[in-house]
């Protein structure tokens, strides 16, 4: 049995940060994640927004984490290689209330810790946003927006390159206290750890109970989305929200760094946490209400939906919580329990994993690995580059050449280093979220053979091996025919 | 940079034909461009039968009838570029080509436009439920059968009759799949009467009309659907609701022409068809563009995309040769019962068809082309079907003035 001083259970954007944070120091780390690929549930599965941090009750984990995530986040999106746009964000709001609203939004935010925010009227919304409809706003600048797949992939990457170790397609089923090791049973083995560290996101409930620290009420939040065509992303420069209530951010408008835009999230208290179904009145519902603030949804610009759910803590009464993130020695010592890591999580994910690595400091003396290496360099996006650029790059590597996702422009190179990525995740969602392939206006119609065929040339997978994205997603029940001989070979 | 007096973006039916008709109107410096290691389009994956009846009187499979047109470019020596990739045009005609020999830039006098169209996808229906594996659009699917030697799943339901999605119907029957139903929204079918007949009442594959699916199952493959019958505003009706357990959800949902390449180079769509606003040359509001097939207007036969492109090649020479082609400032109008009509504008000096599409079913309808109170030209039909493309021939000296011109139905 492989023996490790960390096992970190989940690789969301949270369990990675952690994993991440912990190479720092010379530590066996092992990241078990029950899917095929990191960011598969929530952290892939939201708004991509990096939070100011005013929208929190002072004193509490999420406003603190939050305003330090978002104050480090252009310096750690340079070091691993991910795109992050700090572009601002707008409240857009109407009545008396809704000024009231925002300058107690303003004033919590500032003492929050929050900084450049600020109110504004019609003229400076319209000139920041031209088509936000509202009478006033509130303005932070230091919001932005991420790619939450290259975020994660990227914390991940610079994880395992620092020695970490990723175990996908592991569901963690029981875990034993044995002479002062972690057992921790998985769907398909079994492991040995000093540290064990819940970071499971949806699952945080079931881990923590296996850990024997009973009794959290976690429901879920599960929240629709409508993603638009590119050809929108020109009217939409930064995120534009409604007025919050204590509780919901509301439905909102957000662009993406891809340039598409995408309207959501509605909020249902929902128990089923795999259910990720989204139903044609919510759907409707979002553009109807989205509408109001930003009037230029039109249904011949949508391209795909998805959903996403948030873990939250709440208490009997069933308000919601603030993170929880603690060592309860008496009940599991040498384990670290996150519960209730929903939003601003994504924003948060870096303090939050040197707030662990600290806490665990507070028990044992770690000493510092000096092969750290917190650069990591990602797939470098073809598209984006410039003529002379694209030119040299194909001189170099005739792959680039080939383009093999037309509405996105990503070439073959692109895809082979995407294939062969360092966490060795071999589904097709995986290609996606690191190349945007099959992200475009035609989902894949024109590229989506083209990389099935090469993955399976690449990895030598049958093609009733391939799969989509999660362990039964088969694309293929196998081969039509046999494949043709040539004449002469027979 | 190279200059050259035509290129042609996209090699499939409409580039082919268009590059072997220039050259027959005297045109050899022509540079035809395709993404794909072979010319042909979406010809190549079409193994069934039925091309080429209007154009060669016969009934060939896709790529044969592509192949007509191949030797020919071949035969002629026609220069194109397979394995190349438009990237960008420009207004002023400069257009980016990327291959695995570098990044390449081309300066044309004329660029025609033959891109096609890709499929509408399930996310642009915005059809609800979850979204596991085994949803394919039906052109994809086909691809993975009939280029790519894969099976794509055993029980089948496919939504829309669009002719692909009957193709598939029966391509699947024959290779053992098991296809439980086609389902399309509308009260008509979408395609070809000849497709209902050949593809799925020769199978027993039931067709349901007013039926569509309103939710998709499956957290990881596709476990079944939801199936409900839809009421004349194509809403739902509750209490109608059916499960169907399957493994696979063929859409064939429609076609939208690709014209990404187009609007970037700053050329005027048209809202109904989703392809370019052309004139009887086929020329767009940018002046020296030109499109024709489906990236203009989606076609029923591929016999009208070759006829159309060979038309626009004639224009395309002629505005070679004389530098300019004559204006037309006559506006055509899609009026009641008329879905779209192409070309939106005629010069009124010179013979023209007007291609067309009814939006709804009509019986014992008649066609008219007017110009105020003046009918140009009229066509009586039994039966109009929207799957059916209604070309109208309008003869030569019909049109007086330059007043618009409207087509309607008339019951």
């Amino acid at each position: 049995m492989e023996q490790f001083d960390v096992l970190v259970i989940g690789a969301g954007v949270v369990g990675s940060a952690i994993a991440r944070e912990l190479t720092r120091f010379k530590l066996k780390i092992g990241v078990l994640e029950k899917n095929l690929d990191v960011c598969y549930e929530t952290s892939g599965r939201n708004s991509a927004v990096v939070h100011g941090g005013f929208a929190y009750d002072e004193g509490t984990l999420k406003a603190r984490l939050c305003v330090e995530g978002n104050r480090e986040m252009t310096k750690l999106s340079q070091e691993l290689d991910f795109t992050f746009l700090r572009c601002g964000k707008v409240l857009v709001g109407k009545t008396e209330e809704d000024l009231a609203t925002l300058k107690r939004t303003i004033a919590q935010g500032e003492r929050n810790g929050a900084t450049n925010l600020r109110l504004i009227d019609k003229e400076e919304l319209h000139r920041l946003v031209p088509a936000a409809v509202g009478e006033f706003a509130m303005y932070s600048a230091n919001s932005g927006i991420l790619d939450p797949f290259g975020y994660t992939i990227a914390l991940a990457e610079n994880a395992a390159e620092n020695g970490a170790l990723y175990f996908f397609d592991q569901e963690v089923t029981a875990i034993l206290r044995q002479d002062g090791y972690y057992l921790v049973n998985t769907s398909r083995g079994a492991f040995k750890t000093r540290w064990v560290i819940n970071s499971a996101g949806l699952g945080c409930g079931q881990i923590s109970d296996m850990l024997g620290i009973k009794g959290y009420h976690v429901i879920g939040s599960k929240g629709d989305y409508i993603i638009l065509d590119r050809r929108t992303g020109p009217m939409l420069p930064m995120p534009v929200y409604p007025v919050p209530s204590n509780t919901y951010m509301g439905i909102h408008v957000t662009n993406t760094t891809d340039g598409n835009v995408i309207i959501g999230p509605n909020a249902e208290t929902v128990t089923d946490f795999s259910y990720y179904g989204v139903p044609q009145a919510n759907m409707d519902y979002l553009a109807r209400s989205a509408s109001e603030i930003w009037p230029h949804i039109h249904k011949a610009d949508y391209i795909r939906n998805y959903s996403g759910i948030l873990p939250k803590w709440v208490d009997d009464k069933g308000v919601i919580q603030d993170f929880k993130i603690e060592i309860r020695p008496e009940l599991a010592p040498n384990a670290v329990n996150l519960v209730g890591i929903e939003s601003p999580g994504l924003t948060a994910a870096v303090p939050i994993g040197r707030m662990v690595a600290e806490m665990m400091q507070e028990y044992e003396t770690f000493s510092p690995n000096q092969d750290f290496q917190p650069k990591r360099t990602g797939i470098l996006r073809f598209e984006q580059q410039d003529d002379e650029t694209k030119a040299r790059l194909i001189a170099e590597n005739p792959d680039y050449g080939e383009i093999i996702c037309r509405c996105e422009k990503v070439s073959k190179a692109e895809i082979l280093k995407a294939i062969h990525n360092p966490l060795g995740v071999s589904t097709l969602t995986g290609i996606k979220y690191r190349t945007r392939s099959m992200m475009g206006r035609c989902q894949g119609g024109y590229c989506q053979t083209r990389i099935a065929r090469l993955m399976e040339e690449e990895l030598g997978i049958l093609p009733q091996d391939l799969r989509y994205a999660r362990r039964d997603s088969w694309m293929f029940t196998g081969s039509l025919r046999e494949e043709v001989q040539a004449y002469g070979k027979a | 940079m190279e200059k050259h007096d035509v290129v042609i973006a996209g090699g499939g039916p409409a580039g082919l034909a268009a590059a072997v008709e220039l050259h027959r109107q005297g045109i050899r410096d022509i540079v035809l461009v395709e993404r794909e290691k072979t010319l042909g389009g979406i010809l190549r994956q079409c193994i069934h039968d039925g091309f080429g009846m209007t154009r060669f009187r016969r009934s060939l499979s896709g790529p044969e009838y592509a192949k007509a047109f191949i030797d020919q470019v071949l035969e002629l020596s026609i220069p194109f570029l397979t394995d190349t990739t438009v990237l960008d045009i420009t207004g002023d005609k400069v257009i980016t080509l990327a291959c695995r020999d570098g990044l390449k830039k081309l300066q044309a006098r004329a660029v025609i436009l033959t891109m096609g169209c890709r499929e509408r996808t399930r996310g642009a229906l915005a059809i609800p439920g979850e979204r596991p594996a085994g949803v394919f659009t039906a052109g994809v699917a086909q691809s993975y059968m009939n280029l790519y030697n894969r099976m794509v799943g055993k029980e089948v339901i496919i939504l829309g009759s669009g002719d692909i999605g009957m193709i598939m119907a029966r391509r699947l029957t024959l290779e053992g799949a098991h296809v439980q139903a086609v389902l399309e929204i509308q009260p008509v079918p979408s395609g070809l009467p000849r497709n209902i007949r050949q593809c799925l009442d020769d199978y027993g594959i039931p067709l349901y009309l007013s039926h569509t699916i309103t939710a998709v199952h499956g957290r990881e493959r596709v476990t079944g659907v939801t199936v409900s019958q839809v009421d004349e505003t194509l809403k739902p009706i509750a209490g109608t609701e059916k499960e169907y357990s399957c493994d696979t959800v063929i859409l064939s949902v429609g076609l939208i022409p690709e014209n990404e390449l187009s609007i970037d180079a700053g050329i005027r769509l048209d809202t109904r068809t989703r392809g370019a606003i052309v004139d009887e040359h086929f020329q767009t509001s940018q002046k020296g563009f030109f499109a024709a097939g489906n990236v203009l207007h989606v076609h029923d036969l591929v016999d009208f995309v070759s006829l159309e492109a060979e038309k626009l090649a004639r224009s395309a020479a002629e505005y070679i040769q004389n530098g300019s082609l004559p204006p037309c400032g006559i506006s055509v109008k899609a009026g009641f019962g008329i879905n779209h009509t192409v070309p939106q504008l005629i010069s009124g000096q010179r013979k023209v068809t007007l291609s067309m599409r009814v939006n709804r079913q009509f019986r014992d309808c008649a066609i008219f082309v007017k110009q105020k109170d003046a009918v140009l030209a009229c066509r009586q039909m039994k039966k109009a079907l929207p799957a059916e493309m209604i070309q109208i021939p309008l003869p030569e000296n019909a049109v007086r003035g330059t007043e618009e011109i409207e087509v309607s139905v008339v019951c």
